[in-house]
């Protein structure tokens, strides 16, 4: 219990840290950060295999390409950097204040904030799932992948072109 | 829990909402997508059916890479354009 507590706890720093830091190259690591410690939470939550997509997929991957999209981009200046973290600090102060708010308004209210678990419902498993029950949703997966692909085929296309 | 998928749904938006660097509307963007997930994992824990929440999940996930390596592509098409990640600087769309 102490160890989910610290993992939540982790979790919504990383979260803070990845929306508050200066640099987008940590902004990038602290949303992988971020992703694992969810990996993590869903292993907990008895879904391993969603849990596995996360940490492969979206800490892995999507964080390869965020890095390589910044490291495709000239850094900035010196002087542009003193100038934009000086309004960054204006515009940013006010989210720790918007989350302590939150928390201290589930911690006081009498909203159920806890998982009741309910009986288990007889179900298949995931495998059975996602290959009877959902199988549109793998039809639809297939033609949202392939439109990813023609989409960025033809966004490289075009500039080289140009 | 329920708290922190909220808190890290706040942290998203707000990120989304205060900046007008592209990069970070897409980081702020994958935080909600997050929040998302996680709720979705924990209707299922709550309700037994977490077989169905892991299929949706799945499907989730393979929309939101998707999702992330188009928006990376054009947001980089936008920086060769524009010299800059500023949202303000695209406003005009000729066509």
């Amino acid at each position: 219990m102490i160890l989910d507590k610290l993992l939540l706890i982790a979790l919504v720093f990383a979260a803070l840290w990845t929306v508050m830091t200066r640099s987008l190259l940590k902004a990038a690591l602290g949303l992988a950060v971020t992703s694992a410690m969810i990996a993590i939470v869903l292993f907990r939550l008895d879904s391993p295999l969603a849990g596995v997509f996360e940490l492969s997929v979206c800490a892995g991957l999507i964080t390869a390409v965020f890095i390589s999209a910044i490291s495709l981009m000239k850094p900035l200046t010196h002087k542009e950097t003193i100038a934009l973290s000086k309004a960054r600090i204006k515009r940013y102060w006010f989210l720790p204040v918007i989350i302590a708010a939150v928390a201290c308004i589930f911690s006081k209210s009498a909203i159920p904030t806890g998982i009741r678990v309910l009986p288990q419902a007889v179900e298949l498993n995931v495998q059975e799932v996602l290959w009877n029950s959902r199988s549109l949703d793998l039809f639809g997966q297939i033609v949202i992948v392939l439109a990813g692909v023609f989409g960025t085929v033809i966004l490289f296309r075009e500039n080289n072109k140009k | 829990m329920i708290a922190l998928i909220i808190i890290l749904f706040v942290a998203g938006l707000y990120c989304i909402l205060v900046t007008r660097n592209l990069m970070r509307v897409l980081i702020g963007l994958e935080l909600l997508t997050k929040a998302v997930t996680l709720l979705l994992i924990v209707a299922g824990y709550a309700t037994g059916r977490q077989a169905l929440a892991q299929a949706i999940v799945i499907t989730l996930i393979m929309i939101e890479v998707v999702v992330m390596a188009v928006m990376a592509g054009v947001i980089l098409s936008i920086y060769r354009h524009t010299g800059s990640l500023d949202a303000s600087n695209v406003k005009s769309l000729k066509g």
